[in-house]
């Protein structure tokens, strides 16, 4: 992971389901980039003109319900976001999002505390938002040991690797 | 202290005397399942881990064609193909081309490949399902699904379980989709976010193996891991006939720990609807039906409710009758067992005498797929699981979730109908 994100916020509410971040006719492609050019057409149909690279998306609790399209964080991650930030997430979004390299913090005071258009850095290995348009800081859930070791081995395909390694 | 069914079951898998929530769990899995979509990602990944050549055991995977097939459109065929030629080169056992499957969740149980005890993972959200025979099931993305085929473990985060209690007898005309959507409603869609739903109580003890499959299907929409019965007379029945593999049989300890419980009492409940644009905004038949909700399709089928009960209830009560003109109905049949039996029931005709579209099985119009979908401006009763915006096709368009009465009673009145209403129905 880069050593800091930075970017706008696009603010959303709660329960921001995975048929909103890409529908299902568009589950067939599978280019990163391709995808990402539907990042949350469902809800927002002008993000991805409005965002820039880097930009950062909050929202509320609950997000990525829904089915367990991967394809959903990749969308993300294609539209180029570098994070997102929200109460809580679904859990096989969660999964999702770890395993594919696209950063996510939980926090609700951050979310609270952000604006649309706030400028936003965060630093993903200690989970520190600064919301630098206010001043204001947050502290995101710390990940459980386990993970942290997914995220730091760089998602589940080096881990695998690695386990293929050892029984080898 | 005494474990939850869900925990013996993870605790099995993992080697490992007793498991309690939060802990992290590396789990042996007895069946990995992809369809087209999420195994075309998943062989993505498997491709890029060095040193993974083959899959942890070929006998253990299952591959479904059920999203756009028969595809729709060249990539929709190139997916297809992609997890064919897979298939064949990893010799993989269960794998269900159109013609020979129908939806995953319909295919597995049919097919004997779910039992009692097991612990099976899905790239699909409703892998849940299986949590019907007292399996843990749970969907996951489809890197999860590449590390699994590859490693056939899991890495488990053992979720707290919520013990839910139904009582009273269902009335005329309610069904386990009533009941589970109900279950949704009082839930909200994040209300078993990371946890385990165990169902118990007279009333699930008295449904049938069918109706079970419904309530585990929907676990999801509650946010749950897993959704779970315990096995029975009935599973075993179901099972036995199907598989001679061996299984074991858990059970939750008398001094299990749950995190709530809930009570449900359904003697008194309606049929259920949830209206636009989340499976948690239920409502009774009664408010929603005086509303007098047109709609312009009616679809039935999904993993939810494509089961030949169900196609014997839409059948008894389109029965020598048309469905009004003002929409049309979708009927897709989970599977291709499904579909034959009501050929020989003759419920197929019966459908498309009464004036409904008959596609072969598979997901279709659920998902917003192909075969039914929805455009600006158009509202659908359904009988399938999910509402959110967009989910059958266009985010201008409108569904509710019902049971697949009430979407047969609307077909006959052209509006959100309580099918208790529907004449007739002594017989059903
Ligand atoms: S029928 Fe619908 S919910 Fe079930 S697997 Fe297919 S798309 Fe998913």
């Amino acid at each position: 992971m880069e050593s800091k994100l930075r970017g706008h916020a696009h603010k959303y509410g709660k329960n921001v389901d995975t048929d909103v971040i890409i529908p299902g006719k568009y589950c067939n492609i599978v280019d990163q980039a391709e995808l990402g050019k539907h990042a949350l057409e469902g809800l927002d149909p002008e993000f991805t003109t409005r965002m820039k690279a880097g930009d950062i998306i909050v929202a509320d609790r609950n997000f990525g319900c829904g089915s367990s399209r991967e394809v959903a964080p990749i969308a993300i991650k294609g539209s180029g976001t570098s994070a997102v930030i929200a109460k809580s997430f679904a859990r096989i979004f969660y999964r999702n999002a770890l395993n594919i390299g696209l950063p996510i913090f939980e926090s609700s005071e951050a979310v609270d505390g952000i604006d649309a258009g706030d400028e936003i850095e965060v630093e993903p290995a200690s989970g520190l938002v600064r919301n630098i348009t206010k001043g204001t800081e947050y502290r995101a859930a710390e990940f459980p040991p386990f993970m942290r070791a997914l995220i730091d081995a760089g998602g589940l395909v080096p881990y695998v690797e690695r386990r293929l390694a050892d029984a080898n | 202290m005494g474990m939850t069914l869900t925990e013996k079951i993870l605790a099995r898998h993992a080697g490992v005397e007793s498991v309690e929530p939060g802990r992290i769990v590396n789990a042996k899995v007895d069946l990995v399942l992809a369809n087209e979509l999420s195994a075309a990602v998943a062989i993505g990944v498997m491709r890029q881990i060095k040193g993974a050549d083959r899959v942890f055991d070929p006998e253990r995977i299952a591959l479904v064609e059920d999203h756009f097939v028969p595809a729709k459109d060249a990539q929709s065929a190139k997916l297809a193909k992609l997890m064919k030629d897979f298939a064949i080169e990893q010799k993989i056992t269960h794998f269900f081309d159109v013609g020979r499957g129908g939806i995953e969740h319909v295919v597995l149980p049919e097919e004997g490949l779910v039992a009692p005890g097991e612990l099976i993972v899905g790239g699909d959200s409703h892998t849940c399902t299986y949590g019907a025979f007292g399996a843990f099931a749970t969907g996951m993305g489809s890197t999860d699904i590449a590390a699994a085929f590859v490693l056939g473990e899991v890495w488990l985060k053992v979720p707290a379980s919520i013990k839910i209690v139904y009582n009273g007898k269902l009335g005329p005309m309610v069904f386990a989709k009533d009941v589970m959507l109900r279950t949704v409603g009082e839930l909200g869609i994040d209300g078993a976010t990371y946890r385990a739903i165990e169902y118990h109580g007279s009333t699930v003890d008295e449904l049938s193996i069918t109706g079970r499959i419904t309530m585990a299907n929907m676990a999801i929409e509650a946010g749950a891991k897993n959704g779970i019965f315990h096995a029975d007379a009935k599973t075993l029945a179901y099972v036995t006939e199907r598989t001679n593999r061996p299984f074991v049989v858990d059970r939750a300890d008398p001094d299990a720990v749950y995190e709530r419980v809930v009570n449900i009492d359904v003697g008194a409940l309606e049929p259920q609807v949830a209206c636009p644009h989340t499976p948690d905004n239920v409502h009774p038949i009664s408010e929603v039906a005086a509303d007098k909700i047109a709609v312009d399709q009616v679809f039935i089928g999904s993993c939810t409710n494509g089961y030949i009960e169900d196609l014997r209830v839409v059948a008894n009560i389109l029965e020598g009758k048309r469905i009004a003109s003002s929409l049309r109905v979708i009927v897709n049949p989970g599977s291709q067992k499904v579909w034959m039996q009501a050929a020989q029931e003759g419920i197929l005709t019966t459908l498309a005498a009464a004036g409904c579209a008959v596609n072969t099985p598979g997901c279709g119009a659920c998902f917003g797929g192909h075969m039914g979908t929805l455009g600006d401006g158009e509202r659908a009763v359904s009988t399938t699981n999910r509402n959110y915006v967009g989910r059958m096709g266009s985010p201008k368009a409108e569904v509710y979730l019902a049971s697949p009465a009430t979407c047969a009673a609307s077909a006959l009145t052209g509006m959100i109908t309580d099918p208790r209403t529907v004449a007739a129905f002594a017989e059903v």
